[in-house]
């Protein structure tokens, strides 16, 4: 979890932190290069019709800004890839330009991953993980909603350090 | 914007949001209630891209929070879709109209 040192924001990861940063952080910046498809539900939570009612005017919208949007995101995803420690676990030390680029592209990974395990509103995290674990602790599902619940306490423990 | 030239005008102070008659800001940036984006976080935003108060940055998240929606600006058209393009940058799910 994050704590400001100073002008820093410093997090000690260990090793599967690491790892599964890294991979949260490529899987967005995939979706968005490589994978770039407005007919996932992930990419249109991502990028979300400016005016809902008017396809016409929201695809106009798309047209001036997702290239800058696209960019942008990842960029930011981009931020936490070059800030992670090579291989095994470390510290990571980010300053305030850097944290931001991380709030937001964590942010990105949550709602991909959201959308991805249908949360809404009210959905008991706890729950949910404890009836996946009952139904197969080895699922995919399990991991999944794990680092969903990681995502958020690490975005929530840097934000609480920026705001400090 | 085209290569025409404009008239010129001398630059005006541009009054608070708040100060503004309806009839001079047909349309808003409006962001709505979604189940992933934290609390804090959306609270955050606003204060970083409005400039708001933590009151008032507050106020407008339990808006969104609680009734699904709020305006959180409001304006010419241009600038409310840089607020809404602005607001995506930040994985808020943002929308324009007119007011």
């Amino acid at each position: 979890m994050f704590r400001r040192h100073g002008d820093r924001y410093v997090a000690v990861l260990a090793v599967d932190e690491v790892r599964v940063l890294r991979k949260v952080a490529s899987e967005v910046v995939g979706l968005l290069t490589d994978g770039f498809d407005h007919t996932d539900p992930v990419v249109g939570r991502l990028f979300p019709d400016a005016y809902p009612e008017d396809a016409s005017t929201s695809a106009e919208f798309r047209r001036y800004t997702e290239g800058d949007l696209k960019t942008a995101k990842i960029d930011q995803a981009g931020a936490i890839l070059a800030a992670l420690p090579d291989s095994a676990g470390g510290e990571v030390r980010l300053d305030a330009e850097a944290a931001e680029a991380w709030l937001r592209a964590l942010n990105d990974a949550r709602l991909a991953m959201g959308v991805r395990l249908e949360i809404k509103d009210g959905t008991d995290l706890g729950a949910e993980l404890d009836d996946a674990v009952a139904e197969d602790p080895s699922s995919s599902r399990v991991f999944q909603l794990s680092v969903y619940a990681y995502l958020g306490y690490l975005q929530e423990s840097l934000l609480n350090a920026l705001i400090d | 914007m085209g290569g025409m030239a404009a008239p010129q005008v001398a630059p005006v102070e541009t009054p608070a949001t708040d100060e503004v008659p309806a009839s001079d800001r047909p349309w808003v940036t409006i962001v709505w209630d979604d189940p992933v984006n934290l609390m804090t976080y959306v609270t955050w935003v606003f204060q970083k891209l409005f400039g708001y108060s933590r009151e008032r940055a507050e106020q407008l998240m339990l808006d969104v929070h609680h009734k699904g929606r709020a305006v959180v600006s409001s304006g010419a058209r241009e600038r409310m879709e840089h607020d809404a393009s602005q607001l995506h940058a930040y994985g808020l799910w943002a929308t324009v109209d007119r007011s």
